[in-house]
């Protein structure tokens, strides 16, 4: 491992008694390091103060994925500090420092898992070395423990008193990482860093979001597809606490000291649209999906072999068609965002996934240079994909920018829920021959989306292992804003790959575990074209499931199997249904997950349950409709999320093998649909088609 | 005419108009930003408060309505985070994303208030009210079981 000059910066006495050791949690090899500029100005950095406590600034945004918690774990145990002196802090959005600093597509441990060890090793190095002088010894002969350097006489001097003596040391270039096997903090369970601020209420999120000067807003928006003609603003700027009413984009915001005032101006507010187009309903976008099947236009995006004429000489065809409605991210804290525009320089604060693209589109709309743009990270109340698009960041930069005040725009839930970017809705139709014996010589599948661009993952499993495959997609425009939803497309593709492969194995005669099984065995034997999945870490996540969840060993128990890659993890599960009063009801799911090694277990068990729920409560009951271009519901009283009293026991296993780690996120979302769906047909023999299956 | 009530221990006036629901006026009016809003129609709970104790929904409930009413909020239960509701959430790490939590502390608080030692199917059932889109249900639901063994000692 090596740490080049200007992986590393290194600053003496910002202040007296403190020093900090600053790293590029993020740098690429290419770019050189900026020097951090300007005391108290703290970016990519790990600190030690002369008392020995040690502060980790996180870079990327929390989102209620624990990453605050886990980057840190990462670098404290290579430092090996005791977790306990470690504090932790969010950075805001630093572009020279950091690299890759949003939250999305379960990639950030992967992408940073070599840096963060690199950045404690190579301080805990330094802290030895410093020793080794100090007391005129071997570095080789000093160790390290909970902060602290040991000497071969039984010395014992703490990082923070060596910390100076240690910033003057040339960083040294080759650093060795733990064994495994010593871990003392990777794969414990590591309590939130933000625990202790969240149950005593304080303000960590974009709503809560406080300025001096600060205003108020809320922006009515139109239709999907609609202009705006006129609306009604000489009543409602009369209105008690309302400041101002204005325009802009199609779009009116009222402007106001609180809340409750700006509620109520909303309630007298009228808005005229028009539109060219007819406006989108139920109907058209079910007129879509028929004329995707049936289009000639089909983008091809796999083809092995000769699908027509092995579908052709099948002895058996499974046919089916499988389809998922528009759907909110419904986080609980809905969109809002503070933004204040000044003539040459811009402060915006709040919850987005991805703050560099947000800072790069209000600099695109006000013409103001991204170097004069300011970005303030706050707590994500939540976002499922939702917050990496902002729109929502725009609409407050150009209201501020309209009404040159500091502003905090925020969205109601009913604006959160009608407000667009979905999930898009989507019909996928499958199609598999089988020979006489039951294998599978011919597989297709056609994905038809709404705004979802490429609605298929045509490498997917069990592409890989059949001869003959074709994989297309068309992708419909719809005036219907969309966007990634917690694992994008997977999160209904996987149910509906799972669902289908579960009726090709019934049609086979096969169990669904064997035939998965035998599947990978050719894929590890005769690969066909393309392989993105590793076999043996998909056969290691089914077996393991099999046993833990005693797959059909369990009498009057139905289950389900699902198993699915996506993110660079392997999850497997098995859903169990019994029967109450004649409908089905899912009690529990066992899941095995192989995302590599796991850095923070109360951290993983979260997302793996908080996954299976998403995935369950959204199959069970989301759906959006559509009638002339406005979605409904509204809100959570017709817009069902699943609740406490509806939820299985949740067994999380994961794969021990010490593998670099990777997406945790999402990777268990895909394949609940399809174990859920798998055991309902197990105990009723009613197979779900579509979502939601209530 | 102003509206007299108790919150968190202290006496305050509110001088606004008499329908705002009592959210907006923690919210936007004595700066208590921990008590959070979701639906604005009661259906999600993450604007829990009390009020005389009662574990009530603040986001539907006027101002009017809590004249001299007590009035705690998610600040006002235990600022040190000592309440056994509070220790449980952090020992069990039960926050994801943390949002709904504070409405989830006091419906939980405010069931131990009233049932010392709920049955598993009492928490489940006291708890459903509130939504949590993270879905750490799992956790709620041990915590509060917890919290109610901590309470017992």
């Amino acid at each position: 491992m090596k740490t080049s000059r200007r992986d590393f910066i290194q600053k003496t006495a910002l202040f007296t008694g403190v020093f900090t050791l600053g790293f590029d949690w993020f740098s690429a090899e290419a770019s050189p390091m900026e020097v951090v500029a300007g005391a108290g100005r703290f970016n990519a950095f790990l600190s030690i103060d002369s008392l020995g406590k040690i502060t980790l600034f996180s870079p990327n945004p929390e989102i209620g994925q624990g990453i605050k918690t886990a980057f840190p774990v990462v670098v404290a145990e290579e430092l090996d500090v005791d977790w306990a002196q470690v504090q932790v802090e969010q950075a805001n959005l630093d572009t020279k420092q950091f690299e890759r600093q949003l939250t999305g597509g379960s990639g950030a441990l992967k992408h940073s898992w070599e840096r963060l060890r690199k950045a404690g090793a190579t301080v805990r190095k330094m802290m030895m070395q410093a020793a080794a002088n100090q007391w005129k010894v071997d570095v080789a002969q000093c160790k390290t423990s909970k902060g602290f350097v040991l000497g071969p006489a039984g010395q014992k001097a703490s990082y923070g008193s060596l910390a100076e003596a240690a910033s003057t040391l040339p960083v040294p270039s080759d650093v060795t990482f733990k064994d495994r096997k010593d871990y003392k903090i990777i794969g414990t369970r590591v309590k939130g860093v933000d625990n202790k601020n969240v149950v005593t209420g304080k303000p960590l999120f974009g709503i809560d979001i406080r300025k001096p000067g600060m205003v108020f807003a809320q922006i009515v928006r139109p239709p999907f597809g609609a202009t705006l003609k006129s609306f009604s603003a000489e009543d409602v700027k009369k209105m008690p606490g309302i400041l101002d009413v204005v325009s802009f984009k199609n779009k009116v915001a009222i402007v106001g000291e609180n809340t409750y005032a700006i509620l109520q101006a909303r309630a007298s507010l009228t808005c005229d649209y028009s539109s060219e187009a007819p406006l989108e309903s139920n109907d058209t976008h079910a007129n879509w999906f028929d004329e995707g099947m049936k289009s000639d236009k089909a983008q091809v995006m796999r083809k092995d072999g000769d699908f027509a004429a092995a579908i052709a000489s099948a002895a058996k065809v499974i046919e089916a068609t499988y389809e998922c409605p528009f759907i909110s991210h419904s986080p609980m804290e809905p969109m809002n965002f503070f933004a204040d525009v000044k003539a040459d320089s811009v402060l915006l604060a709040g919850p987005t996934q991805v703050p560099q693209p947000a800072q790069k589109a209000v600099s695109d709309l006000l013409k103001i240079p991204v170097d004069k743009i300011q970005v303030e990270l706050s707590k994500m109340g939540g976002g499922f994909g939702r917050r990496l698009s902002n729109d929502f960041v725009l609409e407050a930069a150009e209201l501020s920018s309209i009404i040159k005040k500091p502003v905090l725009v925020m969205w109601t839930r009913e604006d959160d829920m009608t407000g667009g970017t979905y999930r898009p809705a989507a019909r996928y139709r499958f199609k598999a021959g089988l020979d006489k014996n039951g294998e599978i010589i011919a597989f297709a599948l056609r994905g038809v989306g709404l705004n979802a661009g490429n609605s298929t993952r045509q490498d997917n499993f069990p592409v890989g292992a059949i001869e003959n495959v074709l994989i297309e997609s068309i992708d419909q425009k719809s005036a219907v804003t969309t966007g990634p939803w917690r694992a994008p497309i997977t999160n209904f593709l996987g149910f509906a790959e799972q669902a289908f492969l579960d009726e090709v194995a019934e049609a086979a005669g096969k169990d669904p575990i064997q035939m998965r099984l035998a599947l990978l065995e050719k894929v590890k034997t005769k690969p066909v074209g393309k392989i993105t999945y590793e076999p043996a870490r998909f056969e290691e996540v089914i077996k393991q499931v099999a046993e833990k969840a005693q797959w059909k060993k369990k009498p009057g128990v139905h289950q389900g199997f699902s198993v699915y890659y996506s993110h660079l993890s392997y999850v497997a599960q098995i859903a169990e249904v019994k029967v109450e009063k004649g409908k089905p009801k899912v009690t529990k799911v066992t899941a095995v997950t192989d995302c590599g090694e796991v850095v923070n277990l109360s951290g993983a068990e979260n997302q793996v349950k908080g996954a299976i729920i998403d995935g369950m409560g959204h199959a069970l009951f989301a759906k959006l409709n559509f009638q002339k271009g406005v979605a409904s519901p509204a809100n959570f009283n017709a817009y069902r999320m699943i609740r406490g009293n509806e939820i299985p026991v949740i067994e999380a296993h994961f794969v021990n093998n010490g593998i670099a780690p990777t997406g945790l996120g999402e990777p268990a979302l895909p394949p609940t649909g399809g174990s859920i769906a798998n055991a309902i047909y197990a105990a009723t023999k009613k197979r779900h088609y579509k979502q939601p299956f209530n | 005419m102003a509206i007299n009530c108790t919150v968190n221990k202290k006496k305050v006036s509110l001088d606004i108009d008499p329908n705002t629901p009592l959210l907006w006026a923690l919210r936007d009016h004595l700066s208590l930003l921990g008590t959070k809003y979701g639906c604005g129609i009661a259906q999600c709970g993450a604007c829990t408060v009390w009020v005389n104790g009662e574990p009530t929904r603040s986001c539907v409930l006027p101002i009017s309505a809590v004249s001299n009413a007590l009035i705690t909020t998610i600040e006002g239960l235990d600022p040190a985070g000592k309440h056994p509701v509070q220790v449980a959430w952090d020992e069990l790490d039960v926050p994801q994303c943390g949002y709904c939590q504070a409405g989830q502390i006091m419906t939980a608080a405010g069931l131990l208030k009233k049932n010392p030692q709920p049955t598993d199917q009492e928490i489940v059932d006291g708890m459903s009210g509130n939504i949590c889109r993270c879905g750490t249900y799992h956790r709620i639901q041990e915590a509060v079981k917890l919290a109610s063994k901590k309470t017992k000692k």
